[in-house]
């Protein structure tokens, strides 16, 4: 897997640590939206033509390229199921969710 | 005129970017600048935008890249400004901005009236009221100064036509001394890909209130900077600005408390009526926000009766200056009676038979009767 | 493996869209093509809230989180400030939602557009207010059911037609875009880049949550808006010149695009066929103008 940017959350202690203006300090990666999904894809590589459309129409770049394979990151992947829908081989199933 | 003293005041201050929309009767303050732009005696890029609230808003997206803005607007326009006045104090943004306090509609009112800048005293902008020109050119130069260094935006007030187009001698600071006395802007913190934030998103509960609390604080040190700021400029200048301006005040049984160009007004009432053996004396207060409670204090701790005159009024409560003077000593001052007079709305004139009247009312009255009194209204 | 769009990301996920979002995949596709020394200026949209709050941020770019009415002047301001700081080389871009660019910003963005402001906007288009879920905006097409217009009192007046308020601006460069042809708003993008002065980009952005479509099917509509007609793909240059990107061989009918939206369910077969002639009425007259230029 490519090394994956470090990032946290932010917890203020006083005021003193606080930026003067609201302003971002931190990364959204911290957030895990993986945590929305019911369903989530799952692709076949065996059938997967490596057209790249899975990764173009990913709206939450949870789908990265990996020595010239498609890779779901599922601590972000909300499940949509576009992937799925544009898939030309139809190679990608959305299955449900485990418990 | 007044009205130039701030174009030049945003020439020699360095403005970069400046962005307005023309308001009787500010319009010369644009127009100058806009020459000055036009024949490059100023380095600046001048954005003709469609309206006030554009023209605020340009200002902050230049202010936030770190070039020095200037902009100058007046009642109605500055009204249009309401909410983004909001955004450059919470976007801790120094703006500098010339207002002509003018009398807000309706009816259709060019003429002087402090309602305009003093129902914008919430927004967190500091607050400098005018009552000459000389006055009005060292103290944008000056806040640019405070406002950069606190990162607090400045409003300089004048009152229209009595200030705005009157013309007086004036001494023009030379440039290479400006320059000595104000730095360029450089903010740690600017809006560049070479260092990307997302400055203003969303604030939860968790995080605004410390947000706010740091302007307050930050708001707090104002005072102080602005009276070093002005031993630093008198040094160079042989001008002290100060948060007040003192006229027979320390053996008065009466204090007059204006602002503005009324404040000057006053200064010939008092010098009339000390002839006729009455001891009356001026405080104009040059910064209103923030308001000088201790310095007000101080002073008005020495006298038997103070007289407050404001050229507004809060609707359902009082004048804006009374009520601040009357916070300002409650509780302090053993009791000193502390009269609220209400005159001059939508320009009538005031001269100094209106201070006369004023001190004769104050003196007859052991202490106010009413909260209000309203000098010069045909009952 | 042959990507069609250059691999790099400036947009990280973990940000706060809804399932299926067409706004996210216009950012992405727009900073794609723009890289990183760019400024973005956004006003009160959807994406104000999808870039995450205070402290952090999905973007590797910098944000103005501007005032609503304010996204054009702001970019304006921005972009003023810049040049005056010394930096000449950063794209500045205003970028606001329907109701921030059609409503209530109409008169920044005019006045930038009159004055020909060196700034890009784009606006992504989920025609309605949906950041405060789902009210109705000028951009809302007839028929629609939002919020403000429910199924009883439908929207029933037409789309506004900003490419031609614009267009009557006599800026360089206006194009609509969809997220259903990213390699289309990719190279749009491109070329605006390289332009000076006031540039239009309006992109169709589906919005699964305020039309009620499912989540998958995003860029199905992103393509079936293009292939009926119904938002065609054009540039116009100066005001004046007219060039149509895709023609389809063959225009399909409105009644399947409208089907798979649930803000449209409730219209009759009348409804729908006053709809299919509006959107042929404006194809002919697009094609005018492209004939014409």
């Amino acid at each position: 897997m490519k090394k994956k940017k470090q990032v946290q959350k932010i917890d203020f202690k006083s005021e003193k640590e606080f930026p003067l203006m609201p302003m971002s300090v931190g990364s959204m990666l911290f957030n895990k939206t993986g945590a929305w999904r019911n369903i989530k894809p799952v692709i076949d590589l065996e059938n997967c033509i490596q057209c790249g459309i899975c990764w173009k129409f990913c709206p939450d770049v949870a789908i990265i390229i990996e020595d010239e394979w498609p890779v779901i990151d599922y601590d972000y992947c909300k499940g949509c199921g576009l992937c799925a829908e544009e898939c030309p081989s139809k190679c990608i199933a959305m299955v449900e969710e485990e418990k | 005129m007044g009205n130039h003293a701030l174009s030049y005041g945003a020439m020699l201050g360095r403005s970069q970017v400046i962005a307005a929309y023309p308001i009787t009767p500010q319009t010369q303050v644009v127009e100058l600048l806009s020459e000055m732009c036009a024949d490059k005696t100023l380095d600046a890029t001048f954005i003709k935008v469609e309206s006030e609230h554009s023209a605020m808003a340009a200002c902050l997206g230049a202010s936030l890249t770190g070039a020095r803005t200037f902009t100058a607007t007046s009642s109605q326009g500055l009204t249009l400004m309401h909410e983004l006045l909001h955004w450059a104090s919470g976007g801790r943004l120094p703006v500098v901005m010339g207002n002509i306090n003018r009398a807000m509609a309706p009816g259709w009112s060019i003429w002087s009236d402090q309602n305009d800048s003093l129902s914008q005293r919430d927004t967190g902008w500091i607050q400098f009221y005018c009552a000459n020109n000389q006055e009005v050119l060292d103290t944008v130069i000056q806040a640019f100064k405070v406002s950069e260094k606190l990162l607090i935006p400045s409003m300089v007030i004048l009152d229209a036509f009595t200030l705005s187009h009157t013309y007086e001698v004036v001494d023009i600071p030379e440039q290479e001394k400006v320059d000595e006395f104000l730095p360029p802007f450089k903010p740690e913190i600017t809006l560049t890909p070479d260092d990307p934030h997302a400055f203003g998103g969303l604030t939860s509960p968790e995080h605004y209130f410390e947000l706010r609390y740091k302007l307050q604080k930050d708001m707090e040190k104002v005072e102080a900077l602005i009276e070093k700021t002005g031993r630093e400029y008198e040094k160079i200048f042989g001008r002290y600005l100060g948060i007040v301006e003192e006229h027979l005040c320390e053996d008065a049984d009466l204090i007059f408390i204006t602002s503005g160009t009324m404040g000057s007004t006053a200064k010939v009432a008092v010098d009339e009526l000390r002839k006729e053996g009455i001891k009356v004396g001026n405080l104009r207060i040059k910064v209103f926000r923030p308001f000088p409670f201790e310095i007000v204090r101080n002073i008005v701790k020495r006298a038997k009766k103070v007289a407050v005159v404001d050229r507004n009024i809060s609707y359902g409560h009082h004048g804006m200056f009374f009520q601040e003077v009357k916070s300002a000593v409650f509780g302090q001052t053993n009791g000193i009676p502390i009269f609220g007079f209400i005159t001059g709305l939508g320009g009538r004139d005031i001269t100094p038979s209106t201070f006369r009247e004023i001190a004769q009312y104050a003196q007859e009255k052991e202490k106010p009767e009413e909260n209000i009194v309203w000098i010069g209204v045909k009952k | 493996m042959r990507l069609s769009l250059p691999e790099e990301e400036l947009m990280n996920s973990g940000h706060m869209a809804c399932q299926g979002c067409g706004a996210t995949l216009a950012m992405r596709y727009v900073l794609k093509a723009l890289g990183k020394k760019v400024v973005l200026c956004i006003p009160a949209c959807c994406w104000s809230v999808i870039d995450g709050p205070f402290p952090y941020s999905s973007l590797d770019v910098p944000i103005y989180h501007c005032a609503f009415e304010t996204a054009a002047v702001s970019a304006s301001g921005v972009k003023a400030g810049l040049e005056m700081v010394g930096d000449t080389e950063t794209t500045v871009v205003a970028w606001a939602g329907d109701g921030g660019t059609f409503d209530i910003g109409i008169q920044a963005l005019s006045g930038v557009a009159e004055r020909n402001d060196d700034i890009i906007y784009v606006c992504y288009d989920n025609e309605a207010y949906m950041n405060t879920g789902t009210q109705r905006s000028s951009a809302t097409p007839y028929g629609a059911w939002t919020t403000t217009t429910p199924v009883k009192h439908f929207k029933n007046r037409p789309k506004k037609d900003m490419e031609a308020i614009m267009a009557a601006h006599r800026i360089p460069y206006i194009a609509t875009a969809s997220v259903g042809y990213p390699e289309d708003l990719f190279k749009k993008v491109k070329k605006a880049k390289d332009i000076k002065g006031t540039r239009f980009i309006h992109i169709y952005a589906p919005c699964p949550s305020g039309w009620k479509s499912r989540p998958e099917d995003t860029i199905k509509l992103s393509r079936m808006v293009v292939q009926n007609a119904n938002f065609p793909l054009f540039e116009i240059e100066w005001g004046e010149k007219y060039i149509l990107n895709i023609k389809p061989k063959e225009k399909k009918p409105i009644d399947d695009y409208l089907r798979i939206q649930g803000r449209f369910r409730h219209l009759t077969k009348e409804e729908v066929a006053f709809i299919q002639e509006e959107v042929d009425k404006k194809w002919e007259r697009l094609l005018a103008n492209v004939n014409g230029s």
